[in-house]
């Protein structure tokens, strides 16, 4: 329906403010944050991107009000080159109003939380004055994703989707000039590299999957391109696999997947807050969404939609083994995002698109909650390992003595015990691990189940991945709850570890409870498939199953064992310090592999990157230097001309008989050259002249012959 | 008068008359000299501005047209012939900015004999505005080699080390080339019965294809000699030999001229002339032209990222770059040849701005290697805001211009009947990986990671109002075209669709 039929009965006409509230956000931060203390820095940038919530809100209310119907608000003109005919068109969905409400939701309590964090990270960093800095590329997160989220077309969504990863980039290199243990280092700058590099890759799939989309679809905006697929279908259904499968590639490139999954993990350089934000919660679900909002599309090809859901769930397995064998409390918690990211595009591949969408809200709340309070455990070290290390050190010594000795904030081994340092910390962590692990009721339980359920029932494979993938993710957040917050601290700074500042429980205390009270958006009792009625006014033919006992007590029954076996190895006997894991002796050579992350980045590095840089230095040195630069053009045009002009005007050739008119060439050749040779030391007028001269003179002559 | 008054006239020949206030300013006398200069440049600026203002936007013809019999010799007539439409119109204007703000950023980073270096400047002004503008052959082939002579001397009198060696290089290679077309041009003016006007030997050359008085392998021939002299301007692979060269060699401001706007004086040769004047020849060459842009594409990007030299690594770029904009023209489509029009434009904004950038640091630095770089950020955040919107414009980010162009040129591409595959498309979009691994690689080993050599051992500053100055034009019209292209594909859409539909496709 267009917005004029629709203006009066709605809030329709705010949609350009979801945008813009955050680029008045970023502007102000931008010009003056340096100016401004840290309060009304942190102040403005998470109105602007409350305000962005707000008009979320009222978006879905007025689509709640219309029956869910789309509107497109039209803002202006965009590309207009021939068949291609797109607009700046805000889409408001209920698809679309669901993830404005996840991403300005979640995001604008992180921007709270960051204010606290921020404000110590700086500090313990020695650069206050990047404060700011940090809150102006979060708004212009949002922004991009806002633009993500609401766009009508595959190309005004690709626009939010590489605007996404700029702030990525921006934000994993935020300490650009540091490492994971602050030391001077390319480390942080190199992962914001490897995760541009790694998700442009993807980019070209979806690139392609537009162009194809442009070609064979005739358009780009969702409703003219789905409209098309069906009939396209009848006539080249190899177009239409092509191009779920680029799309796919895409999806691997945002959304952490098989086989473009190796930036994530490294993404952890970014301050917490990103973490939680960009690299749980919103920007890496965006492939999800893809998916989802293709839905017409992808309904199409079943045979697709399988390699989706197997690349989804060979993610989700693969990924969670990994999380089991580290040690950095954040890099467990990215494998174990890659893997639940597996769960949800196993979902949309078997088109169980709302338990996909489902799982995206419940996975936002708690992962979000889980980096936060990982976060939390990091400051408190920190500040357990200042205090310390002010208490210890013998007074004159010097400041950077104290930076002289290397210590992980981050590093499991490291804590312990936090349990009682840190109350707040521990409950909520709680809270976000069982969420994570799927126990009843919180809200993890009822978006995985939905997902085993629907998978259990279309493709069996599919379902025992997962299964195995569940079991494996409630036990390494059991070894992590076991390592961080129970035993005894393994370190003076888990010892000395303070409690964070209420600007970051609160938002922390809310997280938790959506993590807890999140399920019920879906409850699968009939009359509370609330999410499911919501979504189906967008994507068409959803179903919704009625409660399967079976399922769920099999992935609850897995769930609680793993627990147990995590007590059993980790809680049972609390690991002492500089002990190293007990899994280490039992599993051998394959806890190796968890540890190395199954040496995917060494392949990568020996196969694909090592190889790139050879070929590069080999064209560039070689190839285009020496040999076609030096050789080619140095050596043999200009060697060679110099040759043959003095070949001809060599006595010996000359007189076996060259003849006048040779002879006359060869004067010329050498007046030329002499030219030349002059030219070379500095009287090139005379040539340049000279030359301009002969082609007028030769112009001359054939026009008046 | 009526003569001088003329819109296109006037924003041709205007910085002569700069030229001829210079030459009576005492060479020691460097501001009033500069400020002359830029003032000339600035009123260019503006005329070219109220020329566009009288263009018509919905008209597919030459507008605005000076037109005068100059040389009558036994039967031919030889016009001096202006005229715009919206092929060129767009890339006259980006001449005038980019001419007006290398002006600027010569500033302080020339102070030997810059009397000369500024008449050199403006007479090559001169040159580029003639280039985009004559429609008789005769006379662009003037302007062409006229643009030759001041280049040359901004090279090889104010460029680096190697600087004798660069300009002659790249005098030669341009000249060698041109020489070919001139045999053309001669050939084509015989047979269409003694005129170079464009025209003119556009309402007669299809019926010499049709009878046959020009041969199909004449007219490939033709194509052939035309598209030398151009290809060697863009460069397209493999005769981009002279670019290195030239562009590190070059001052700065030559550079951006250089990369800015003398590169899209071969592609839009391509534009104006080769596809228009030799269509059969056109369509025939369209699948190996799409072949050398896309080796191009690869192949620049890739030696690219294997540079140790800042401005090398740009320099390369180029190749890469152009390669899109010769994708686009010879998909021969809407989409395609607008994207690559557009992309003209934008890659003299953002390279332009890249080698702005790179000079200014260079100016207090005096290295380009990368080797001494890193951290930057800190010392020179405004500088690195600047270069992150470069870069990333560069890259082809949506919301930025790079991408407006990138991504029509591929969709036209992908689907060009006249290139007939989409693999060609398809291996030239692995071109915005590669793009992002050496503009990341610059970016990162500049302003991010520890502190380099360059901060150790210099005080840095942060850029001056002068420098600010100077990018903001470019800024400005980076963000314009990629959040808001609809009026630069309004401006050209009628002048593309009557040279496509003049195509036997």
């Amino acid at each position: 329906m267009h917005l004029s039929e629709t203006m009066n009965s709605g809030f329709y006409y705010l949609a350009p403010l979801l945008v813009f509230a955050p680029l008045v956000g970023l502007l102000i931060n931008g010009f003056f944050g340096k100016y401004l203390s840290e309060k009304v820095v942190g102040a403005i940038a998470s109105l602007a991107s409350g305000t962005t919530f707000l008009v979320a809100v009222l978006l879905a209310h007025s689509t709640a009000l219309n029956h869910g119907q789309v509107v497109q608000v039209p803002f202006a003109a965009w590309i207009h080159a021939g068949g291609l005919q797109l607009d700046w068109t805000f889409r408001v969905d209920t698809l679309s109003t669901t993830m404005m409400l996840v991403v300005s939701g979640v995001g604008t309590l992180i921007h709270i939380y960051a204010i606290g964090y921020m404000h110590e990270d700086v500090r313990f960093k020695h650069d206050e004055a990047r404060f700011s800095r940090f809150f102006v590329f979060l708004n212009l997160f949002i922004l991009s994703m806002m633009i993500l989220v609401s766009g009508d077309s595959y190309l005004m969504l690709f626009v939010g989707w590489e605007g996404v990863g700029l702030c990525s980039f921006l934000l994993i290199g935020f300490w650009y000039e540091l490492d994971l243990l602050s030391l001077p280092s390319w480390s942080n700058s190199n992962a914001a590299k490897k995760a541009f590099i790694t998700s442009r890759i993807g980019d070209v799939g979806f690139l392609i999957a537009m162009f194809l989309t442009f070609w064979h679809f005739g358009s780009l905006q969702f409703d003219a391109a789905f409209q098309a697929a069906p009939s396209v279908a009848q006539v080249s259904p190899g177009a239409i696999t092509a191009i779920t499968l680029f799309m796919l590639l895409g999806v691997a490139g945002k959304s952490a997947q098989i086989p473009l999954y190796v930036w994530l993990p490294d993404a952890m350089a970014g301050p917490t807050p990103v973490s939680a934000l960009i690299h749980a919660a919103t920007m890496v679900t965006a492939g999800i969404y893809l998916i989802a909002r293709s839905a017409p599309v992808y309904s199409l090809v079943p045979q697709a939609q399988y390699i989706v859901a197997l690349v989804g769930a060979a993610t989700a397995l693969f990924a969670a083994t990994i999380a089991v064998g580290q040690y950095d409390i954040k890099k467990v918690l990215a494998y174990s995002t890659i893997s639940q990211l597996g769960f949800m595009v196993a979902a949309v591949g078997s088109g169980a698109f709302v338990a996909g969408m489902f799982h995206l809200i419940t996975h936002a709340f708690f992962k979000a909650l889980l980096f936060l309070s990982a976060g939390s455990v990091i400051l408190g070290i920190e500040r357990g390992h200042h205090t310390h290390a002010h208490h210890a050190e013998p007074k004159g010594k010097k400041k950077k003595e104290e930076h002289a000795e290397v210590f992980d904030p981050g590093d499991m081994r490291n804590m312990g015990g936090l349990r009682k340092t840190m109350p707040t910390t521990f409950w909520v962590y709680v809270v976000g691990t069982l969420a994570l692990a799927g126990i009843v009721p919180f809200s993890g339980f009822w978006s995985k189940d939905e997902i085993l359920l629907e998978t259990s029932l279309h493709y069996p494979l599919i379902y025992w991945l997962l299964t195995a993938a569940a079991f494996f993710t409630a036990f390494y957040m059991g070894r992590q709850i076991w390592l961080v917050f129970f035993g005894e601290p393994r370190s003076d700074a888990a010892k000395h570890s303070q409690e964070s500042p209420p600007v970051m429980t609160i938002p922390l205390i809310v997280l938790a409870a959506l993590s807890l009270l999140g399920g019920a958006l879906n409850l699968p009792f009939s009359g509370f498939h609330n999410l499911t009625h919501w979504l189906s006014s967008t994507i068409s033919g959803v179903e919704s199953l009625p409660f399967n006992w079976g399922v769920a007590g099999m992935s609850t029954l897995l769930a609680v064992l793993a627990l147990v076996v995590s007590w059993f190895l980790y809680g049972r006997n609390p690991l002492k310090e500089k002990q190293i894991d007990p899994l280490k002796k039992p599993l051998g050579w394959a806890f190796t592999g968890m540890e190395n992350k199954w040496f995917v980045d060494e392949l990568y590095r020996a196969v694909v990157i090592g190889p790139y840089e050879r070929l590069a230095a080999f064209l560039a040195d070689a190839v285009d230097w020496k040999f076609w630069h030096d050789f080619v053009h140095d050596t043999l045009i200009v060697g060679g001309f110099n040759g043959l002009t003095k070949t001809l005007l060599d006595r010996n050739v000359d007189q076996r008989g060259i003849d006048a008119f040779f002879n006359s060439w060869g004067a010329f050749a050498e007046w030329l050259s002499a030219n030349l040779r002059k030219a070379q030391n500095g009287f090139i007028r005379t040539y340049a002249l000279a030359t301009l001269l002969g082609v007028v003179l030769i112009l001359g002559y054939l026009i008046l012959k | 008068m009526e003569f001088l008054l003329q819109p296109l006239t006037l924003v041709t020949f205007f910085p002569l008359l700069g030229v001829f206030v210079i030459a009576f300013i005492n060479a020691e006398k460097k501001d009033a000299i500069r400020w002359t200069a830029l003032i000339t440049a600035l009123a260019t600026l503006l005329i070219s501005f109220w020329a566009f203002a009288q263009f018509d936007k919905t008209n597919p013809n030459l507008q605005l047209e000076a037109k005068y019999a100059w040389i009558r010799v036994a039967d031919w007539n030889i016009y001096y012939y202006l005229a715009v439409d919206g092929l060129s119109i767009l890339l006259v204007l980006l001449t005038t900015l980019l001419s007006a703000i290398s002006i600027l950023s010569a500033w302080s980073a020339v102070q030997e004999r810059v009397k000369e270096f500024m008449i050199f400047f403006l007479l090559l002004e001169v040159g580029m505005t003639g280039v985009f503008l004559a429609q008789d052959l005769f006379l662009f082939y003037i302007f062409w080699e006229f643009t030759l002579v001041p280049m040359y001397f901004i090279i090889g009198i104010w460029g680096g080390p190697r600087r004798i060696y660069s300009a002659l290089k790249f005098f030669l290679y341009t000249m060698a080339g041109s020489i070919l077309m001139l045999l053309a041009i001669i050939y084509l003016g015989v047979q269409a019965q003694n005129t170079f006007n464009v025209p003119e030997l556009l309402a007669r050359l299809p019926q010499l294809y049709a009878s046959g008085q020009i041969s199909p392998t004449a007219q490939m021939l033709l194509f052939v000699a035309f598209a030398l002299s151009f290809a060697i301007k863009v460069p397209m692979w493999p005769l981009h030999s002279w670019l290195p060269d030239a562009h590190v060699e070059a001052p700065t401001a030559g550079s951006v001229i250089l990369a800015g706007v003398l590169l899209k004086m071969g592609t839009y040769g391509f534009l104006r002339f080769n596809i228009p004047l030799f269509p059969n020849a056109t369509i025939q060459a369209a699948p190996w032209m799409a072949l050398l842009a896309t080796i191009g594409i690869l192949y620049g990007a890739a030696v690219s990222y294997a540079q140790a030299d800042i401005k090398k690594l740009v320099a390369y770029s180029s190749v890469s770059h152009l390669g899109f904009v010769m994708l686009g023209l010879f998909a021969l489509n809407a989409e395609g040849v607008s994207g690559a029009i557009l992309q003209m434009v934008n890659h003299g904004l953002s390279t332009g701005a890249l080698f702005l950038l790179i000079g200014m640091v260079y100016e207090q630095t005096h290295t380009r290697q990368f080797s001494d770089y890193g951290g930057l950020w800190k010392a020179m955040p405004i500088f690195a805001v600047m270069m992150l919107i470069a870069v990333f414009s560069s890259m082809g980010l949506p919301g930025l211009n790079g991408f407006v162009g990138e991504f029509t040129i591929l969709l036209g591409a992908f689907g060009s009947k006249a290139i007939a595959s989409p693999w060609y498309a398809g291996f030239s979009t692995l071109g915005v990986i590669l793009a992002a691994v050496y503009l990341l690689y610059l970016f990162q080993k500049m302003f991010l990671g520890p502190d380099g050599k360059v901060i150790t051992e210099h005080k840095l500053k942060d850029l001056n109002w002068r420098e600010i100055v100077t990018m903001i034009p470019l800024v400005v019209f980076i963000f314009w075209i990629g959040l808001y292209p609809k009026p630069f594909f309004d401006i050209l859409a009628p002048a593309v669709e009557k040279l496509l539909s003049a195509l036997p496709l």
